[in-house]
This record gives structure tokens, C-alpha cells and sequence, in this order.
């Protein structure tokens, strides 16, 4: 593989807020301070008087957001990922979700990546917190670029969008041409024997996976799932359809993340074997970033071993 | 001096008895807390908020949330009676399909600012909603009704903290202070201490109104000077203000009355139990 940028999805974020900030007066961003971790610092250099910090008190937080939405404003609401969706989940439920109020919860340090400060820390079930409420749109980049095209996307949709943000320096894996069209997922590798449906940083590792596996003559499908919510269905039944074998990749619980979502979609509707890598049923730990891929087989090299075993026994 | 808002004393008659009656229909709700915050509701309503029924959204109207939401009875008769929406819509309280839902929701009822149910949310949208006024410019009020068992929700003072941190003098907080929840007084469930004090030590400029039903001194606990600092005007209510049997009962917080109960409570009112 060609060398790449690198670069941080929160500071692409941040950037990215402050800029549209310029933009568009109705847009506010508001953190628990924290504002220095998910870089809502840009946007609160650049228009202070549309940056509000609530202290830590996420719950007060999300609902003040919605009050600016009833008023016609677009707030973006950052903090962590784990007390975002975690600790104010009732208050995005019924003053969010349930309103459908124009509310961004850009929420960053989402997933194992947030490293060495430990499973208290490490949000591994907040897509499947998110997903489940109606109204919801969930996108989770996969790296820079495409994050500062979902900081976009976000504003321009009317109604709640749950943002994943992670923490650490990546690759600049799209262009900036690459598409970025909400519930429209991209096909970054053609391949047909079997589909690897990975989101957020675990595109790069499905990418690099598939290379391991042309090497060995199995051709691999890869699709980015930057929306989970609402979820691509034809790619994914496309993808099945093609591969007659679907393996999923992702830096979330195996429940209720993309697998669930991509299996939902499968079931009833595919013959395709199916499996899933992510995060099994426990909790992180501390730990390098790269540590802790390894360990909970968030790799190029466990993508490829399970997509083996898929294709052997389709 | 006969006081201008004598007129409205007839009116909370009345209010009430549309309240007892929705709730009776509807065969569920909460009568306690919808009768002892009337007046807190009729005094911002019929005196103090600028609204216009004839047009909800219109921008600079004062915004009004009522943050201790199972007590939207009281709301929708009020609303109904202002012309916001048919007196009709207030018999369909709770069924499916209504314009009236269990708890108030923006979406689907014509004159409600904000959803609310979830106790403590209510009252920091509302602190968002003075903030966001303040960004732009504009005077309008926002006016919230708290609950004192709702007071217990940490929320409660999350927002408390913020209002106060971002100066907004343009956010009033009422307290509906009957003293009873669901599970008995609140003394016995969680007692909320001195509910002024810790207002006024959060950086609210506080002041008591000792008949949360008269509504003259309510309007009058209103007009306290605030300047820079939200204010918090804790009125001193009866739980079932105006229906015997109801009254100071805790049992009578979310229960609807049967029949018996429903004609004696239209007896009192002075109102007709048939409609």
C-alpha cells in the first residue's frame, strides 16, 4: 500500500465545525468540558459567542441542545463518546430522538481506540444505543476526510444524526472526491467470493485484509458502512448476493452494531454465510490502541483468518 | 380594591372542572398535580406571557414549559379555552390518534413550546431555549414549571447550575410546591431540604408566594426585580387545590376518578356532570 496522510478524525471535526460555523450562524456547538479532547476548541476560538460549555453535566448538556434546536438553531454537542450516549441516553431519547430535534451529538473517543485510560473510558455499545431510537441517523467515518464530509452531512440533514468520532492519528484512507451520500454506502474493492462490510477505522483493516486474501487468490468485496442508521440494504444484499459469504468488521460490540445491523438485513432475505468481527461480550481495557487491537482481534490479519473460514465453508 | 383578576377565579371554577372531566374520560392522568399548579398556569397564561393563540409560533411570543409534564391537564384546558385548539379535542385526552397526548408533546399539540414527562429535562430545554433567546437577540421570556418531587432529579440542578453560570435573566422557574409525590410527602421520600435556599445558593434570586393559588400574589412574585440572575418563585400549593376528597392526598397523584367520585367532584365545581 502507497503511503498515506496522516490524519485525527477529531481535529478533522473540529476544523470542520469551526469552518461551517463561518458559514451558518444557526449552528452552536456546546461541550462538557472537554472542548481541548474533541476539539470543539476551533469552534470556540473562532465564534465564542456560539460556543457554550455546560461543565461536566452531559444530561443538562443534551437538553439544553435541544431547547437551541427549538429554537431554530443547529447545536452540536460533543463530549465522549461512553457519557454521551451512556449518561444522558434517556435524555437523547425523549428530548432528542423523540422531538426529532435538529440535534448533532458529534461525539468523539468512541470505540477501544481511546487506549490506555481503560474499559471505563472505551465506548464498545454506543451505535447500539443510538441505533435503536427512532428518528436517529448514525454515521461513523472512517477517517479524516470522510469525517469532515459527515460533519456536513450532519448539519444538512433535518433531525437528530449521532456522529462517531474516534480518537486516534489514521490514515487518510478516501479522497476527497470520494463520495459521501448518507444511507448510501461505498464499494472501495470489487471482489466475489467474499464481502467485507467494515465501518470507522475498521475500513483501513478490511481493506488491508483484503489484500492478504488476493495474495492467497480469494477475491474480497469491500464495503464501507459510514451510515449505520439508516443501513444500506441493497449494498448489503448486493453484497451477498455477489459473495454468497458476508463477514462484518467493527470497533463496537458484536451486539447491536453493524453486525446486528447487516444481519437483520440478511436474515430471511440470504443464503450468505455470515460472521462477524468486533468486540465480544466484554469490556475493554487499558492498553495501547494497537494493544488493544490485537488483542480483541480488531485486525487486518483476524479479518482475514474469519473471512478464510467463510469462504472455506460456504 | 377589587382586583382585575377576580374574573379569573369564575375561570379556575371552571378549568377545573374541565380538568376533572378530561381525566374522567380519559380514565387515567393525574389530577393532584394538575390542580394544585392551575393558577401558576392561569397567572402566566391569562396575565403574564405573550402569547398568541392564534398563531403558536409566532417568534416573540413568551416560551413556556412545563417541565412537571404528567400535569398537562391543567395545560389543555387552559390552551383549549385560550382557542388554541377545539374545546372537543380535551374529551379525547390519552386515546389513540388524540391531539392530546398522556404528556405534553410539541409535535402534535398546537400551543405546547416543549415535550416533557421525563422529570428534570423540562426545565434544562427551557434553559437552553433562554440561552438560545439571548443569542439572538431577542427579549422574550421563558417561563418553566418545576415540580418539588421532580426537584430530586439532579437534573433539576444541572440546570439550575447553568441558568445561573450564563446569567439568564430571562429564564423564571416556578416551583409547584405541594409537598406530596407518588410515594407519600416529600419529606418521607426524599426531602428536599430548603428548597429556597438551595435555589437562591445556585444564584437564582428567590421569592415565596405563601398561596400558590392566589394569583394576584403570584403575578406579583413575577414582577421581582432580577436582573442578571434567573428567578424562582416557589409557590406554596395545595396537591388537588378545589377537590375535597383530593385534596393533600397523595393516593390522588396519578389516579383517575370513577364515576362516584367524578359527579361529586363536579358537585363541588358547581358544574354539571353531564355534557
Amino acid at each position: 500500500m502507497s503511503e498515506r496522510a496522516m490524519e485525527s478524525l477529531r481535529v478533522a471535526y473540529g476544523k470542520e465545525l469551526a469552518a461551517l460555523g463561518g458559514a451558518d450562524k444557526r449552528i452552536v456547538a456546546m461541550d462538557a468540558d472537554l472542548s481541548g479532547s474533541t476539539m470543539t476548541c476551533y469552534f470556540a476560538k473562532e465564534h465564542p459567542e456560539r460556543f457554550f460549555d455546560f461543565g461536566i453535566a452531559e444530561a443538562n448538556m443534551v437538553c439544553a441542545a435541544a431547547g437551541f434546536a427549538h429554537e431554530g438553531f443547529i447545536p452540536f454537542v460533543s463530549t465522549f463518546a461512553v457519557f454521551g450516549t451512556g449518561r444522558a441516553f434517556e435524555q437523547i431519547r425523549n428530548s432528542v430522538a423523540y422531538v426529532n430535534a435538529n440535534v448533532k451529538l458529534a461525539f468523539t473517543h468512541a470505540g477501544l481506540c481511546v487506549g490506555e485510560d481503560g474499559g471505563s473510558h472505551q465506548s464498545i455499545e454506543d451505535i447500539a444505543l443510538m441505533r435503536v431510537l427512532p428518528n436517529m441517523t448514525v454515521l461513523v467515518p472512517c477517517d479524516a476526510e470522510e469525517t469532515r464530509k459527515a460533519v456536513r452531512a450532519a448539519a444538512a440533514i433535518d433531525g437528530p444524526v449521532y456522529l462517531r468520532i474516534t480518537r486516534p492519528v489514521c490514515p487518510v484512507f478516501t479522497a476527497p472526491d470520494t463520495p459521501f451520500i448518507p444511507g448510501k454506502a461505498n464499494v472501495l474493492r470489487d471482489g466475489g467470493d467474499v464481502a467485507l462490510i467494515a465501518t470507522g477505522l475498521m475500513v483501513p483493516e478490511a481493506m488491508a485484509a483484503a489484500e492478504l486474501l488476493a495474495d492467497e487468490g480469494i477475491g474480497a468485496r469491500v464495503v464501507n458502512m459510514h451510515t449505520l442508521k439508516p443501513i444500506d440494504r441493497d449494498a448489503i444484499l448486493e453484497a451477498a448476493g455477489r459473495c454468497g459469504a458476508v463477514l462484518t468488521a467493527e470497533e463496537h460490540s458484536v451486539f447491536g452494531g453493524l453486525g446486528s445491523a447487516v444481519a437483520e438485513t440478511l436474515a430471511g432475505a440470504s443464503a450468505a454465510r455470515f460472521a462477524k468481527v468486533g468486540i465480544q461480550d466484554q469490556f475493554g481495557q487499558s492498553g495501547t490502541p494497537e494493544a488493544l487491537f490485537e488483542a480483541y482481534g480488531l485486525t487486518a490479519a483476524n479479518i482475514a483468518a474469519q473471512a478464510r473460514e467463510l469462504v472455506r465453508t460456504k | 380594591m377589587e382586583s382585575a383578576n377576580q374574573s379569573l377565579a369564575e375561570k379556575s371554577r371552571l378549568l377545573r372542572a374541565d380538568i376533572i372531566r378530561m381525566l374522567y374520560l380519559a380514565k387515567s392522568g393525574h389530577p393532584g398535580g394538575s390542580l394544585s399548579c392551575l393558577e401558576m398556569l392561569m397567572a402566566l397564561y391569562y396575565r403574564e406571557m405573550k402569547v398568541d393563540p392564534a398563531n403558536p409560533h409566532w417568534e416573540q411570543r413568551d416560551r413556556f414549559v412545563l417541565s412537571k409534564g404528567h400535569a398537562c391537564p391543567a395545560q389543555y384546558a387552559i390552551l383549549a379555552d385560550l382557542g388554541y385548539f377545539p374545546r372537543e379535542e380535551l374529551w379525547r385526552l390519552r386515546r389513540l390518534g388524540a391531539m392530546l397526548q398522556g404528556h405534553p408533546d410539541m409535535r402534535k399539540t398546537p400551543g405546547v413550546d416543549v415535550n416533557s414527562g421525563s422529570l428534570g429535562q423540562g426545565v434544562a430545554i427551557a434553559g437552553g431555549m433562554a440561552m438560545a433567546a439571548k443569542v439572538k437577540g431577542e427579549d422574550h421570556r421563558v417561563f418553566a414549571v418545576i415540580g418539588d418531587g421532580e426537584s430530586q432529579e439532579g437534573l433539576v440542578w444541572e440546570a439550575a447550575m447553568s441558568a445561573a453560570h450564563y446569567k439568564l435573566d430571562n429564564l423564571t422557574v416556578l416551583l409547584d410546591h405541594n409537598g406530596l409525590q407518588i410515594d407519600g410527602s416529600n419529606d418521607q421520600v426524599m426531602s428536599l431540604g430548603d428548597v429556597m435556599k438551595k435555589f437562591e445558593a445556585f444564584g437564582f434570586v428567590c421569592t415565596r408566594v405563601a398561596d400558590g393559588h392566589d394569583i394576584d400574589a403570584i403575578l406579583e412574585a413575577l414582577h421581582t426585580p432580577h436582573p442578571g440572575r434567573p428567578l424562582f418563585v416557589c409557590c406554596e400549593t395545595v396537591k388537588g387545590y378545589g377537590v375535597s376528597y383530593m385534596e393533600d392526598e397523595a393516593g390522588w397523584h396519578g389516579k383517575a376518578p370513577n364515576r362516584q367520585e367524578y359527579e361529586q367532584a363536579m358537585k363541588e365545581l358547581g358544574v354539571s356532570a353531564d355534557e
